[in-house]
């Protein structure tokens, strides 16, 4: 039972991180019908800045609270940078193509950002400096650490505060009217390019904060690990229903457990037939899955063609 | 048609240039014949420092046999040393390895990496030429069947033979979980520890797998952690062993952490950071200073080239084995000296050297290492195969 318990726990955190880096794909499909993938590599770009900047000023004797607080608000300004960049140069110029040009150049700034991270921190592994000290609890017979009570919650009070700003602000309002019209939003006043550069710069903002939170779990970074991440999220965005953000973050915590129980349990149940070396095919199972008994995911509703 | 004849021209001069200085043996200006020995190592790229050291150390054993002297076949010869690049790249590998053939090699040491000998070892068998590798440990190498293909260094079936072993009867593991990340080493070291487990009397409660690129280990170590095994072995490298030991600490699991070379090296520690201390590595070779000429040879060595990196006291008994079996054919030709390679029994700076069917080499060591504060630090050396 304790066993059942601590893979719920793994998948939990795991599943948190998917849902931050799985809302910035729905973002973007939600209001450009564009699958970015570059995001991967955008949560890449903030763990690899947070390290950057972390490193060195860890040095310098200043409080560890703070040093981790001035990378988390570097890598989110990065990010932000980056992502509004991305946006402005390689999606803007194509916005009147058709939609399978700028899915090709997404994945083109997404190879460029990797070779990019590649030659500006080399091709090995990053180490996280072990800062945070790791206090282990006792919870149901499972063990579970603050850094991952910390990824929860954390991942938890951004969800809430971006379902606020989608359904309470103005900027929030005027995302929603873009995503359902873009012409008829631009006709009553919405600045439609400032809403989808908001857009950019959010979902990368949230990127920046997984990616720092990736790199503190695992203890490390790598110019290639934003590739299989932002895979696993779009396919956690594509479970719960894309452009839909309640579905995203169910979408990640889902495949985060189902990923977690799938690993842990596939070698018992089919009697060593299948090992663990399977655990990354449950997410592209459920992907396919999805796509082909409800593609419009579980929380996502069918909308008809637009024109 | 003017310039195309003056291109024609320049090509043929160009080839003839080439060709001249290609397949021929050459003469020393004192009338002694040249016998070249190829040596390949990645001497650009991250790996170049301990591809340089390799380089080095066979450049050594040329130089003090020259010094010495030498005669095959009632004439003095001189011993030259190419030495060629692979940038750790099999693909460059195969290029150099057929250069060095088109150059008239007569034996090659190298290469250094095993993703780089075994390309390479397919070109000098088809064109005879002996080859010797300092350092390349997969088993694949010598399992090709090629007369031609020696190692100095335990290969990784040795080496898990040694975990195996280690982990029940010298660290008193009854349970054992094994994981792999399904490379072609770290499956074949986690299948050898599986059988060496098995036969020391010890269980494989477990058997999991990752991959190369994995980093989360979590759902594993947890099925694992349920099975409770005194001991957790993992075939692969340092990237994958580093969060793992991290993860291990995380679900609070105590049992024993056990690698091989691909985890016993700095950035492993670094990657771990403070949940390295414990756990326990092993790397084939001995360290310098338990080498029976170890001490000598460092004098040598660095009062030449500076602090040895890694494997050159390898690459230097890699070029005394080369010598001593021409030396005994009494020639250079590598048709002839192949057939006493097999027969080579003498004591090198990293041990005696004898060579089993395979061309593996008999009894190569395995040290175990243990990390504490930051390092390794040396355990014991093993003898496998004993």
């Amino acid at each position: 039972m304790d066993i059942f318990v601590q893979q719920l726990i793994n998948g939990l955190v795991l599943g948190s991180i998917y849902a931050l880096v799985a809302l910035g794909y729905t973002m973007v499909y939600g209001i450009l019908e564009l699958i970015n993938f570059a995001h991967g590599e955008v949560t890449m770009v903030g763990a690899m800045v947070a390290l950057a900047v972390m490193v060195p000023l860890l040095g310098t004797g200043l409080p560890v609270v703070l040093v981790l607080l001035i990378a988390i608000l570097a890598a989110i300004a990065a990010c932000m940078l980056l992502g509004y960049t991305i946006e402005r140069v390689a999606y803007r110029p194509l916005r009147r193509a058709p939609r399978l040009a700028p899915l090709i150049t997404a994945i083109g700034v997404s190879i460029v950002l990797q070779n990019a991270a590649m030659l500006i921190w080399g091709r090995g592994y990053i180490s996280f400096p072990p800062i945070i000290h790791r206090e282990t609890h006792q919870f149901m017979g499972a063990v579970i650490t603050d850094l991952q009570m910390a990824i929860v919650a954390l991942s938890v009070l951004i969800m809430i505060g971006l379902v606020y700003l989608v359904e309470r602000t103005r900027l929030g309002r005027a995302m929603r009217a873009t995503a359902q019209s873009r012409e008829v939003a631009e006709l009553m006043g919405v600045n439609v390019n400032t809403v989808i550069s908001a857009t950019f710069i959010i979902g990368s903002a949230l990127a920046a904060i997984a990616g720092v939170m990736v790199s503190a779990y695992y203890g490390l970074a790598h110019y290639y690990m934003g590739f299989m991440l932002g895979l696993k999220a779009f396919s956690a965005a594509v479970l719960g229903g894309i452009g839909n953000i309640a579905g995203a973050m169910l979408g990640g915590l889902l495949l985060g457990v189902i990923e977690a129980l799938g690993a842990g349990y596939i070698g018992d149940l089919t009697g060593g037939f299948l090992g663990s070396n399977y655990q990354d095919v449950f997410a592209f199972m459920v992907l396919i899955l999805v796509l082909v008994l409800r593609p419009s995911g579980l929380l996502g509703e069918r909308v008809a063609q637009r024109a | 048609m003017r310039l195309g004849y003056l291109g024609l021209s320049a090509a043929t001069i160009l080839l003839t240039g080439l060709l001249t200085g290609c397949g021929q043996d050459k003469t020393t200006a004192s009338g002694e014949e040249v016998i070249r020995i190829g040596s390949v190592a990645p001497l650009t790229g991250a790996q170049s420092h301990i591809g340089k050291d390799n380089d080095n150390g066979a450049r050594l054993a040329i130089d003090e046999a020259n010094a010495k002297g030498l005669v095959l076949g009632g004439k003095p010869v001189k011993l030259e040393l190419v030495s060629e690049d692979d940038a750790a790249d099999p693909k460059t590998a195969t290029t150099v390895a057929q250069k060095l053939v088109d150059e008239g090699v007569k034996a090659v040491i190298g290469h250094l990496n095993s993703g780089t000998t075994i390309p390479a070892s397919k070109i000098y068998h088809d064109n005879g030429i002996p080859q010797v590798s300092p350092s390349a440990t997969a088993t694949a190498y010598t399992a090709q069947g090629y007369n031609t293909a020696f190692r100095v260094m335990a290969n990784d079936a040795q080496q898990g033979k040694v975990l195996g072993d280690y982990a029940v009867t010298k660290l008193g593991a009854r349970k054992v979980a094994i994981i792999d990340d399904r490379t072609a080493y770290g499956q074949g070291l986690a299948d050898e520890v599986e059988k060496a487990v098995k036969a020391s009397g010890g269980t494989v409660v477990d058997r999991e797998y990752t991959s190369d690129k994995a980093t989360d280990f979590t759902a594993i170590l947890t099925s694992i952690k349920a099975k409770e095994p005194d001991l957790i072995f993992f075939g692969g490298m340092d990237p994958q062993a580093g969060p793992m030991a991290q993860q291990m600490k995380r679900l609070d699991m105590h049992a024993q952490f056990l690698g091989g070379d691909g985890m016993q090296n700095l950035n492993f520690l670094k990657l771990a950071g403070a949940d390295a201390d414990g756990v326990i590595a092993s790397s084939p070779g001995l360290p310098l200073d338990s080498m029976p000429g170890g001490e000598d040879f460092k004098k040598r060595f660095e009062a030449r080239y500076g602090p040895i990196q890694l494997y050159a006291p390898y690459a230097y008994d890699a070029v005394n084995v080369v010598i001593a079996a021409m030396k005994k054919a009494d020639s250079a030709d590598p048709a002839k000296f192949i057939l006493d390679l097999p027969k080579t029994d003498m004591q090198g700076v990293t041990g005696p050297l004898r060579f089993d069917a395979k061309g593996d080499i008999a009894g190569g060591s395995v040290t175990l290492y243990q990390a504490k504060d930051g390092a390794w630090t040396k355990l014991e050396t093993v003898k496998s195969g004993q």
